[in-house]
Parts: C-alpha cells; structure tokens; sequence
C-alpha cells in the first residue's frame, strides 16, 4: 500500500520509554487536574496530560486579577495557585486515576532546590504517574522557580537534586525569557535530565488606558497563545540542535499543523495550553485530525518527522 | 457528560436598552441554563478570551443576556447583527437558590448585575414568593429591567409552580414582613415591587441600594429580621455594603476576570470561609456568609 493510499498514519510517539498513543499533551495550569474536562469528554483519547503545577503547600496563588488579554492570546499570573503536595497525592490523584488510566505528567514546582526535591521524592512513588515536568520557569512567582530557569548553574542544581531522588523521568521545563535558552538546556541535559520541555510562558504586561493602571494585580503575567507559536517554533529547533534528549515542545499550538510544525522543529510530543481555555475540545479535535493531516502530508509515521526541519 | 456544554447560537435581536447597555436574544437550546445566575462565554470574534456574560433569561430556545459595553470585545458584540451565529459555551457556573427564600425575597442589583435578576425573579414569582426588588444605577439614563420586572404582576401566575401552605400556616410566618397569605395564592395576582436608586438622585432614590433597602424595612442594621431573604449581584463595594447593612442572610454573585469560565484555569479564584473557591465553577453565586470576609 504506497503512502497516498494509507487512510491513517501511525501518530504513536515515544518519551523516554513511555509510549504514548499520540503527541498530545494538554499543558499544565490550563486542565486543573482533568475534572472538568472529563464531564466534556473522555479524557483518556489523550496521549498524556500534565497536571496542575504543585508545591509543597497549598497556594492561594496572586491576588486578582490575574487574567488579561492581548492580540492573538492571553496573559495570565496566577501564581501556581494548587492544593499542595499532601492534597495532591491524597486527593486529586486517586480521584484522577478514575477519569485517566493512563501514566500522567506530574507538573512540579518548588521555591528551593529542597522543595523541588521534596516533592519530586513524594511524587515518584505515585504509581500514575509516568514522566514528571519540573517547572523550574514560573514567571509569575518572585523566587517560584523563575530563578532557577534563568542559569544554566541552577537548572543544573535543580535536575541533580531532583534525578538523586527519583526513578521516573524527569523532564525540565524551561522559560524562553532567557538570552540562551540552549545553554540551560544543556545544562539540564549534563546534570541527568531525562528530557525537556519548553517554553513556558512569556513574561508580558498590559495596562488600561482608561485607568492608566496595569490590569493584573500582579502587574506582569505570563503570555500564551497563538501570538507566540513561532517563538515556541525557534525556540524548540535551538534547543534541538543543543541536545540529544527528547523535546516535549509548547507555546501556542492550537491546531494539528501547529503540532506537525513544531515536531519538525524538533519536538518528540506536544503540550497543548491557553487553546484549552478557549476551545475545550480543542485537544480531541486536534487528535482527530492528525491522522488525516499526517496522510494528506505523505507523512506515514508521525516520529519520522522529528527535528527534520534540521538539514 | 455535559450536553449542550459548547453550542452555535444565531442571534436573533441586539438592541440598546440605556447607556452602553445591550440586550441581545440568542436562538440555542436554552435549557442547558438550570439557575438564574449562571452565565454564558461567548466567543466573539477577533478576541482570543471569551466574554463572560450574565443569563438574563432563558426560555426553551430563547437566551437572552444584557450586557454593557466596557472594551472593544463587547463593543464589537454591540455592533452584532441578527443572524450572527456566535460559539458559547453555556449553562456555566452556580447560580441563586430560590428555594431558599420563603414568602418575600429581596432581590438586589447594582448596574450590569441587575440582568440576572429578571430570571430570579421569575422563578420565585411562579414558586409562590413576593418580590422586592431594589435597582442601583449612577443615573437615569443607564436604568434597565425596571419595568419588565413590574411586568411580571401581569405575566405569571402567583405560585404556578409551587406554592407553600405549611409555611403559611407555620410560626416562622410573619404577618408583619411576609406577604399578604389572604390576597396572595396559588394562581393569585403576583406581588413584585420595584424601587430604583440613582447615585445622582436623577430619578428614584438618591443614593444606594442601602439606603432604598433602610426606607423599605424601615432600619439597616445587620441580622435585622424584617430584611427577607436576599439575592444581591453588583459591583463588590455595593456588595459589602449589603453585608454590612442587612448581614449574611442571603447569596451573593461575584465577579472576576476569567480565563475559560468552566474552572480549568483558576485564574478567578476567591478566598472563602470554605477555603479557596473558584468563582467561575464554583460561582459565581456564594452564600453570603461565606464571601467577602477576611480569611
């Protein structure tokens, strides 16, 4: 059967010996932990999804507002509002594991490199759980792991401290508001990291002309949405050319092109943010719909495009 | 699973009613919307977020919100045309607990969070409740849903869809502050009463909410007993003055810039007596006792 006449393409892709049925991935801070998703449909036609970025306590997160708008996207500074560890695990996790059979991503978060630690050890003996994301890029916390992702030094220290206590992979998910985002990806790499995942949100501001005021309480937010594809874009084909362990890439995707783009690029899955919000079917759309791009594109194996845009 | 969660709606009328303020009917399946007080988003085009926006009523096919014009977002759905279909997403968050009033209600808006009222009101009309219902606008020229509120003296039929003798006949009933039981019964003539406060003393009442609330009950002191039940949605400096005038007897709409409007972004959170809530999802309606208190 030659390529044309394929009705499907194989869109399975693999993350560190985790096999998942397809690349997508909704985004941390945009799927709370499933919930309310699952009332819209089942959620177990995903490839992964990585949950709400959890501390070691209960986050009340910035004061509001903490949402604003801008051409093509969003701002957001929430803040890493969650219920903590202890709440996680005892709670939210066994209620996931209802809704979600399959390995999820653990999105973690920390305020010292104890913390990140901490609750990485904890998180790595819940048996749901198949990759954890550790956020070491939260613009919208002072000290809330920003300050971790801005050098290579300490993203190194974070995924040392974090690779001694866990078995599962760990992958670093990096903030693109760097100057080189392939030197900490490097870092990351040489300090053990399983792999990564970037970007994060881009640190942004609006203000109200009525008021002359910023609108969000927290005066600067983070930046999402389709308006910062192509910087996602770049930045995943940097990064891929810096190190050789597997991308999880995102940053406004938003349809199945976005995701076939940014494989190109070099990412091996695709996380899925702000168009959550907007569209909540936009991730089983986009599952639909690949196979059929896949095929239209002459592409029969989605993993043979990774990083092709390289050459 | 949620049905009817995300639906195509065709605009049927997009009309100003007062100053920067819209009334627009949607033709969908309005039947999603359970409670007064829920809300719709609304995608509208250009915008990446989608516009929160109040149920005003909801009738089988027909949806209808009022909305004020405050950015370029709603000012582009100001400009809407009938025939327009526009994406919602709908039947979102809690709304008021009518039940929860006997006899008379208290309903009480400020502006824009007046539009839900008229939903309320209707439903306690026909579950067998008097009405009162006290309107705060800044001027004459921004008033809205008074006389459609008096219309429904003429509309409905007192306690069609309930009407509570036991309670009539119980000791909490109060011939002072409750509703005339001799003139009011099933099917009886409705009794909604509407006052109307300008901040400026163009028309109605000068002054507040508050003070219209003082005249008709006669004191504002907090836990007053004479203050039915209430069911308040405005802006939140009129909501802690309500607190603070007639107490926690009553549920509270709040309002907060949203990211989906469905609770998976948690960007409108609000700190409660019962820890963290979000006000899209587990809003925007509250017990009054539980909002706007230090935590």
């Amino acid at each position: 059967m030659s390529a044309q006449e394929r009705k499907t393409s194989d869109i399975s892709v693999t993350l560190s010996g985790l096999k998942l049925d397809n690349p997508i991935i909704p985004a941390s801070g945009t799927f709370g932990f499933g919930e309310e998703f699952a009332q819209l449909y089942d959620i177990n036609v995903l490839g992964s999804f990585s949950f709400k970025g959890t501390t070691r306590e209960k986050r009340f997160g910035n004061p509001t507002p903490r949402i604003a708008e801008c051409e093509g996207g969003m701002l957001n500074s929430v803040g890493l509002a969650n219920p903590g560890i202890d709440e996680v695990i005892g709670e939210e996790l066994p209620a996931l594991r209802k809704i979600f059979k399959k390995p999820v991503v653990a999105n973690i978060s920390g305020f010292s490199i104890d913390e990140y630690a901490y609750n990485c050890e904890r998180i790595d003996k819940e048996d749901g759980v198949g990759i954890i994301e550790v956020n070491i890029s939260c613009p919208n916390v002072h000290d809330g792991g920003l300050a971790f992702g801005t050098s290579p030094e300490s993203a190194a220290a974070v995924t040392k401290a974090v690779k001694a206590v866990t078995a599962k992979p760990v992958y670093m998910k990096l903030s693109p508001n760097v100057t080189d985002i392939a030197s900490i990806a490097k870092a990351c790499e040489e300090a053990g990291a399983d792999g990564l995942s970037l970007i994060n949100t881009l640190m942004g501001m609006r203000i109200d002309i009525k008021t002359g005021r910023h609108i969000l309480a927290n005066k600067t937010g983070g930046m999402s949405g389709p308006c910062i594809f192509p910087l996602a874009v770049r930045m995943v084909y940097q990064v891929y050319d810096a190190v050789k362990i597997p991308i999880i890439g995102m940053g406004g995707v938003s349809s199945a092109r976005d995701v076939i783009e940014l494989m190109y690029a070099g990412a091996t899955a695709v996380e899925v943010g702000a168009a959550n919000l907007v569209d909540p079917y936009v991730c089983p759309k986009i599952i639909e719909e690949l196979p059929k791009l896949c095929a239209e594109l002459g592409i029969e194996k989605l993993t043979d495009i990774i990083g092709k845009a390289h050459r | 699973m949620k049905k009817d969660f995300m639906q195509t709606a065709v605009i049927t009328s997009n009309v100003q009613i007062a100053k920067a303020t819209f009334e627009m009917k949607l033709d969908c399946d309005a039947t999603a919307v359970t409670a007064p007080g829920q809300f719709i988003n609304i995608d509208v085009p250009g915008y990446f977020l989608r516009r929160p926006i109040s149920v005003c009523d909801a009738e089988e096919r027909t949806l209808t919100i009022i909305y004020k014009v405050v950015g370029q977002g709603t000012d582009a759905m100001s400009r809407m045309s009938a025939g327009t279909e526009l994406n919602i997403l709908t039947g979102l968050g809690n709304g008021f607990d009518p039940e929860r009033s006997k006899g008379r209600a208290l309903l009480v808006g400020g502006g824009c969070g007046v539009a839900p009222l008229y939903m309320l009101a209707k439903k306690l009309v026909r579950l067998g409740r008097a009405v009162d219902a006290v309107l705060g606008f800044n001027t004459k020229d921004e008033i809205f849903l008074e006389n459609d509120l008096l219309n429904l003296n003429d509309l409905y039929e007192f306690g069609c869809e309930g009407f509570d003798e036991a309670y009539y006949a119980s000791e909490i009933y109060d011939k002072e502050t409750q509703p005339d039981k001799d003139r009011l019964q099933r099917g009886s003539k409705p009794e909604v009463r509407v006052a109307v406060t300008t901040v400026d003393g163009s028309y109605g009442i000068k002054g507040f909410v508050t003070d219209a609330i003082a005249q008709m009950y006669g004191t504002g002191s907090e836990g007053n007993d004479l203050v039915p039940y209430y069911y308040a949605c405005g802006p939140l400096p009129m909501l802690r003055a309500l607190k603070k005038s007639v107490g926690n007897r009553g549920e509270l709409s709040l309002e907060e810039r949203m990211g989906c409007g469905f609770g998976a972004c948690v960007g409108c959170s609000v700190k409660t007596t019962k820890g963290f809530k979000k006000v899209c999802a587990d809003g925007p309606v509250f017990p009054a006792a539980e909002v706007l208190e230090e935590v």
